[in-house]
């Protein structure tokens, strides 16, 4: 398989009134071609910083990247002008977001939002556009295309909402389609939906696909690769199989403990994860998990171990082996 | 745990003299709340009406946790609502350990109020930011009189701020110094301070992050062992209900459509939306994930402004004949304690 993305070493902070915050601490990861890749972790693990990081969405003040190198088709993306970055956010790679009330323009027709990047990126004209937009919305399942292109955004409920999302990010057939917790507001059954039409997508089109969530049971279900991040860092990453069963981090064991399961009867209390997710004004110098660790020794609080390699496209941040354990 | 200050209290002085311990603790007979639409601005009109909850019916035991689940919309909150009286139903009753809300005199409205509790999702709007901890958990102290000395009343607050693995020291603390899962502790707090026997925990760990739903989760259940608390539990999150809850109510459309003990719900959905919603059901297990077989339901929820003819579930559901969309189809029982509202219930048997 070719790589299509290649990021090394990324550093984002943010200087705030309040300090500095560390949001990614040296994040290193490859993309295959037609690969989907699921990026898991809780609120402020920097997995959205990170991709916004990689699109030059973050701002800067108060955002600074402090180093890194993301190599798309041989380009770095971190050291593109606006205008090269421009060609490339919206055709060559898209993102989806998590809320699509705030990602669509309210006072727009849905037919001006998804033409807008068709005639700027594919160079159409108005009426090849608006066939366009018409086949697109009819691709992901919105009945009734043709009227329903020159309704506004409020008009839409949040599944269809977030389908319209979809076909403005197909619109110009991306090579990577960035998916930031595009379910997390949505209904199981809708979840179910959007999933589904995002697999069949992928196959279609033969993009590759970054989905980035904090679920785990959405993950086991549509991604091929896992990267579990904490802190700014990843620490660990797996095949998706691999992972789910024989998982080398503690806080991989962690969660994947604290998960009621619905399609098991219910066994012991839950395996709460003691603390709170770390405070990321403070650079840790020692492991970033240490402090809710069950596994904790002397040598975590001294140094942040490095992603290692433990079996066949398995990489995991521990000074431990912790193959086979039970939390 | 020992909680003997707690324990004093938790007799409920009912009218009659002798409290029925085997009769449900709550009872909801035909509940609706219908909420009206209206046109023009001094003269309103109504044009029509959102029939949120429209006439549900269930018991829960004492020490028992119930699940109300349903996709947004369905009405499992205005229902939790309803039942306490933030809304008042618009026909049907809601009765915790005998006492009416609706029917109650005043006092007994009080007393109502402080044994039927709520939990609200939402732990960042649920508090007073510029109340202190001190002030939002003495608050039902306060309007109930629990307490005759300050003395009291801070000792009560301390050991309530103990009993949900709180600081004692934070006392003084607003609310904004807290973390999500830490304010959803002073929120289980502050209702547990009127010594409830009934709690409504509306969707009480969906803003939480998965680390900390462990712990609060965790938090209520050993409530309920210590305290032999009686739960309504609301949630969209078909997993942690199944942990959680003992019985389990699906929602579609402001009806209830199943109800089960849980194991039985999750082995043998009878209803075929509550099949779709559990076949929907992200597990975390990709060889499982695979292997199973999804039913996608088509489309959206209907509004329930104007809800399908018939069984409500018709328009998406992949088994229906021509009766579901006439004839609406009533709450049954298919097995011992399995109810389901289904004309064709019968084939999954």
């Amino acid at each position: 398989m070719n790589t299509l993305l290649e990021v090394t070493d990324l550093r984002t902070r943010f200087h705030t009134p309040e300090g500095t915050i560390f949001a990614v601490n040296g994040v290193s990861f490859t993309l295959h071609e037609a690969e989907t890749l699921a990026v898991v972790g809780e609120s402020g693990c920097g997995k959205s910083v990170t991709m916004m990081s990689l699109l030059g969405l973050i701002p800067i003040p108060p955002g600074e990247i402090v180093s890194g190198k993301a190599l798309y088709h041989g380009k770095d993306l971190l050291h593109l002008s606006e205008n090269e970055l421009e060609h490339i956010r919206g055709k060559e790679i898209a993102m989806i977001f998590q809320d699509p009330m705030t990602s669509l323009n309210p006072v727009l027709t849905i037919h001006r939002q998804i033409t807008e990047s068709l005639r700027t990126h594919m160079g159409m004209d108005a009426t090849k556009a608006t066939q366009q937009a018409v086949h697109l919305l009819d691709l992901v399942g919105i009945p009734d295309a043709a009227r329903r292109l020159n309704e506004y955004p409020h008009q839409f409920s949040g599944g269809m909402r977030q389908r319209v999302m979809i076909a403005m990010a197909l619109a110009c057939m991306p090579g990577l389609l960035i998916a930031d917790e595009p379910t997390t507001a949505l209904d199981v059954t809708i979840q179910a939906q959007i999933i589904e039409l995002a697999m069949r997508m992928r196959e279609q089109l033969g993009m590759a696909m970054i989905w980035i969530t904090h679920d785990l049971g959405v993950v086991a279900g549509l991604a091929e690769r896992v990267i579990v991040m904490y802190a700014g860092y990843i620490v660990e990453e797996a095949r998706v199989d691999d992972l789910y069963e024989d998982p080398r981090h503690p806080y991989t064991l962690a969660l994947l403990a604290a998960l009621p399961r619905a399609d098991r009867r219910r066994g012991q209390r839950l395996k709460s994860i003691p603390g709170a997710p770390p405070n990321l004004l403070v650079e840790s110098k020692g492991c970033p998990f240490a402090p809710r660790c069950e596994l904790v020794a002397e040598q975590c609080w001294a140094a942040n171990p490095a992603l290692r390699s433990v079996a066949t496209d398995h990489r995991t941040a521990c000074w431990f082996d912790v193959k086979g354990m039970q939390l | 745990m020992n909680q003997p200050v707690l324990q004093t209290n938790s007799q409920m002085p009912t009218e009659s003299d002798a409290p029925d311990h085997s009769a449900p603790l709550v009872q909801v007979n035909d509940l609706k709340k219908h909420f009206p639409v209206t046109r023009g601005l001094l003269i309103q009109r109504v044009t029509g009406l959102v029939r949120a909850v429209d006439g549900i019916s269930f018991t829960i035991q004492r020490g028992e946790t119930l699940g109300l689940v349903g996709e947004s919309g369905c009405g499992k909150t205005t229902a939790g609502r309803a039942i306490l009286g933030l809304y008042k139903p618009t026909s049907g009753c809601a009765s915790v350990a005998g006492l009416d809300l609706q029917a109650a005199s005043g006092d007994q409205q009080m007393l109502f109020r402080r044994k039927a509790q709520m939990i609200f999702q939402d732990p960042y709007a649920s508090l007073n930011p510029r109340w202190t901890v001190n002030a939002i958990v003495s608050e039902p102290l306060r309007v109930h009189h629990l307490f005759k000395t300050e003395q009291e009343r801070s000792e009560r607050v301390n050991e309530l701020l103990e009993l949900v693995g709180l600081n004692a020291h934070h006392i003084n603390r607003f609310p904004h110094e807290f973390s999500g899962g830490q304010r959803q502790r002073i929120g289980v707090a502050r209702a547990l301070a009127s010594d409830p026997l009934f709690i409504v925990c509306d969707e009480p760990i969906s803003a939480l992050d998965v680390s900390i739903q462990a712990q609060v989760v965790n938090l209520l259940e050993d409530l309920q062992d210590h305290l032999g608390l009686t739960y309504l539990f609301i949630a969209h999150d078909l997993s942690m209900v199944r942990h959680i809850c003992d019985r389990v109510a699906v929602m579609y459309l402001g009806l209830i459509v199943e109800m089960a003990d849980r194991d039985e719900l999750y082995e043998n959905p009878l209803h075929p939306y509550s099949q779709a919603l559990l076949s929907a059901v992200p597990i975390p297990d990709p060889k499982k994930n695979r292997a199973r077989q999804r039913i996608i339901l088509e489309g959206d929820v209907p509004s329930p402004l104007n809800p399908p003819s018939g069984c409500r579930f018709h328009t998406r559901c992949p088994i229906a004949k021509e009766i579901c969309s006439q004839a609406e189809p009533a709450l049954r029982a298919l097995r011992p304690g399995h109810f389901v509202a289904c004309h064709f219930a019968e084939q999954y048997l």
